[in-house]
């Protein structure tokens, strides 16, 4: 294997072929990031609709996740990317098309954001519904109302316990941007296949991507590991091993 | 609305779509047999008492489960028939068709997850059951196949086919090497026809159905499988 | 300018046309068809009237149809009338690797044979000669490629119009907005919406494009040529038993005048699945190439410097 090439000036743009990996990693990052935010704010609110026993919260909150779990994410992607502009005003459309900055953009990011917030959801959910009824009996009857046996209860129990799988999500949003070269974000993925058709070193580049993503895939996992230690609450899950 | 569209070109394509639909399907199942036989493997490995069977398991596991589907099908597409080719020394690349570039790639990709899967269930099986079953003079394998697999297998049905769900719908990711499976053929009529819109609202309309179908088969399945407490 | 080799001409003249491949010393491509049973054909989704799919979905073109020479002959030789044959669709992006790694023999489409390409793969003779220019709407007021400047512009990845338009955009300072996309017809339509001014391709499949559009008259392809374009089949490069046979069978169709035949079928016909004709007699330059066959390939990044 060489990696001399990444030196080399890059055929288009001034800079070298490793600027364009940079620039792909940074492009990973922005396109997960954002639409971790997404996914965290919308699932987290709907994963709490889903625990409530109003059914006309409860109801739209479980289409959502249904809805958006059982459609390929790239399907979701050419949705917003190609579908929506059409179908909505025509004014509208051509400014999702050529009035606002980075349609691709933000088209992977809210297709990812929307798509992941019914994964987050149904994390919460289930980090909720973990915790003894009893709990909630006990804090009702020392006269909480039900919304402060959210706030001081359940939510705070709950994401303690959902700390691990919502890390996998975060996971699997990272993993997942790489879908965003379909609709043409130059991320990660897709430099790396941009740098082999123009260098021919297929086999070096993919290696050097591969393992960008095993290190930072890595680096949350024992970030995560820090916080979940940091935030435990003595004496409750988390603390038994 | 949708004055201005054109839903007779979905009734044209249905034949081509159908034959996408077939690729898709049969991608699916074979890569969650393949899968899971793979899977059982790596995790009775991950769980062996040898640190030469675990730590390569472990790794491999952990190395597919942190690589974007994308890119381990770019990898198998586009690399790994040039390397055998380099191992054999052949004097030509055997190339092994798209289906089956596709199917191997998926295979390894999902035994990885499967793998996981399976050994949470394994775990789960209580410990009593094997020395039990060591008491009796079976042997590991004796133990394994008999005891623990049967047990194992029966609590995780459920899961093994919402990841049988998953897989189904990260199959439409073989679009980016150009091959013809169901969102293949649906986005290549839309493309060539220009009936973006009317396409691919269709194929999620079709996605949706068959995937929250599966899911809630999957539900009703688990409810009654998972024993009284 | 393109150096001609006579190479092709001087085989045919020696005789090997005719001249039979025996199986004991088969090696490479002709080997592994004779092993599997199968050839296996790469061609393009929406490269008309080159390789594309009719409302079948079966593949056809003036390419097709020249590989499927290429293939009665592979029978012949190998004598193997039940020659199994395999389309494969590739896409501008994925073709070469395709090629490389086997999973297709040969890619007949509309792939420009240049000096960068030949590092990996091999080219049959030129079979027809193009160039870069730009699609774009008419109410755009786009008149040339100067006013692309600050604009959106979608390229098909792979291709060697992407590197022409890169070049010159490098070269004028233009700062055009780059947007990639998968394959042609997916580049038109993002014109068609809106999403892009202006699409760079080889003058002939811009045409192709234009005649299948739902208003063609909204669109026009302008410019002068940004890069010359010879089309070739591809090849996977250092087998040479199996480049002759290709390149023989072509210059065999050159000489014999089937060439015509084929050309007119598909460029001064009404062509699937629209039954459009695209009216576009044969240029001076590909006469030229018929008349001597050659697999002399063009530099990368079209008529500018890098």
């Amino acid at each position: 294997m060489d990696f001399g090439f990444l030196s080399q000036p890059a055929f288009s743009g001034g800079g070298t072929y490793f600027d364009w990996v940079l620039s792909g990693i940074k492009w990973t990052m922005l396109v997960s990031i954002c639409a971790w935010v997404i996914a965290f704010t919308l699932g987290s609110v709907l994963g709490v609709l889903r625990t409530t026993k109003l059914w006309w919260l409860k109801g739209p909150a479980t289409a959502y996740v249904e809805l958006f779990r059982n459609v390929p994410l790239l399907v979701q992607m050419f949705i917003w990317y190609f579908v929506v502009p059409e179908i909505v005003p025509k004014t509208l459309g051509m400014w999702l098309k050529q009035g606002m900055p980075m349609p691709e953009f933000w088209s992977a990011v809210f297709a990812l954001g929307f798509y992941t917030a019914s994964r987050v959801a149904e994390q919460v959910r289930s980090g909720i519904q973990s915790i003894p009824v009893g709990q909630t009996h006990a804090a009702l009857a020392t006269g909480l109302t039900m919304p402060q046996v959210y706030r001081h209860l359940l939510l705070p129990m709950g994401y303690r316990i959902v700390i691990p799988p919502l890390t996998s999500e975060f996971l699997t949003i990272f993993k997942n941007s790489s879908v965003a070269l379909t609709i043409g974000v130059l991320e990660l993925t897709a430099q790396a296949r941009t740098i082999s058709e123009y260098t021919f070193r297929t086999f070096e580049i993919f290696t050097l991507a591969t393992v960008v993503y095993v290190l930072i895939t890595m680096a949350v996992t024992v970030l995560m590991q820090l916080v979940e230690r940091r935030l435990r609450v003595p004496g409750f899950i988390g603390t038994g091993k | 609305m949708f004055t201005d569209f054109d839903f007779d070109v979905i009734e044209r394509a249905l034949p081509y779509l159908w034959q996408g639909m077939m690729f898709s399907l049969g991608l699916t199942l074979l890569a969650m047999v393949g899968g899971i036989v793979l899977g059982t493997l790596l995790a009775l490995m991950r769980l062996s008492s040898y640190k030469v069977l675990r730590v390569p398991a472990g790794t491999y596991v952990n190395l597919l489960r942190s690589t974007p589907l994308i890119l381990v099908i770019f990898w198998f597409y586009f690399l790994v028939p040039i390397a055998v080719k380099h191992i054999t020394g052949d004097s030509y690349a055997q190339g092994i068709g798209p289906f089956h570039s596709a199917l191997i790639a998926f295979t390894l990709f999902e035994a990885a997850y499967y793998c996981e899967i399976i050994r949470a269930g394994i775990q789960s099986v209580p410990a009593g059951q094997v020395q039990a079953a060591q008491a009796l003079g079976l042997n590991y394998w004796q133990a394994t196949l008999q005891v623990v697999l049967p047990q194992a297998f029966r609590n995780m049905v459920p899961i093994l086919l919402t990841q049988g769900i998953i897989l189904f719908q990260d199959t439409s990711l073989v679009y980016v090497v150009g091959l013809t499976d169901f969102m293949g053929a649906a986005s290549k009529v839309a493309q060539r026809d220009g009936r973006l819109v009317e396409m691919y609202l269709f194929a999620a309309l079709i996605y949706f159905i068959l995937c929250y179908l599966a899911s809630f088969f999957v539900k009703r399945l688990q409810s009654r499988i998972t024993p009284p407490r | 300018m393109l150096r001609i080799t006579h190479l092709f001409a001087a085989i045919a003249a020696a005789g090997l046309l005719t001249a039979p491949v025996h199986a004991a010393e088969l090696t490479g491509t002709l080997k592994k068809i004779k092993d599997t049973g199968v050839v296996k054909v790469g061609h393009r989704d929406a490269s008309v009237p080159f390789s594309y799919l009719d409302d079948k979905q079966k593949p056809i073109g003036y390419g097709v149809d020249i590989c499927m020479k290429v293939v009665d002959r592979i029978k012949a030789e190998l004598k193997m009338p039940k020659l199994k044959v395999e389309f494969v669709p590739v896409t501008s992006q994925t073709r070469i690797p395709i090629l490389m790694g086997g999973n297709i023999d040969m890619e007949c489409g509309s792939t420009t044979n240049s000096v960068e390409r030949q590092k990996q793969v091999a080219f049959a003779p030129t079979y027809f000669m193009t160039g870069t220019k730009i699609i774009v709407k008419k109410s755009s007021g786009i008149k040339g490629y100067d006013d692309l400047k600050g604009k959106t512009v979608v390229f098909t990845q792979g291709t060697t119009n992407e590197r022409a338009m890169k070049a010159y955009n490098d070269e004028k300072k233009l700062g055009i907005n780059f947007i990639p996309s998968k394959d042609h017809a997916e580049s038109f339509l993002a014109v068609e919406t809106g999403r892009a001014v202006a699409f760079p391709m080889d003058d002939i499949l811009l045409y192709g494009l234009k005649a299948g559009a739902k208003n063609p008259n909204d669109y026009e392809v302008i410019g002068e040529f940004l890069s010359d374009d010879p089309y070739a089949i591809m090849l996977r490069k250092d087998d040479p038993a199996f480049k002759k046979l290709v390149d023989s069978t072509v210059a065999g169709l050159y000489k014999s005048g089937e060439i015509n035949k084929i050309y007119t079928k598909w460029f001064q016909s009404k062509i699937p699945p629209k039954g459009i004709n695209l009216n576009f007699p044969m240029s001076d330059s590909l006469k030229e190439s018929i008349k001597n066959p050659n697999d002399t390939g063009v530099g990368a990044c079209g008529k500018m410097k890098c």
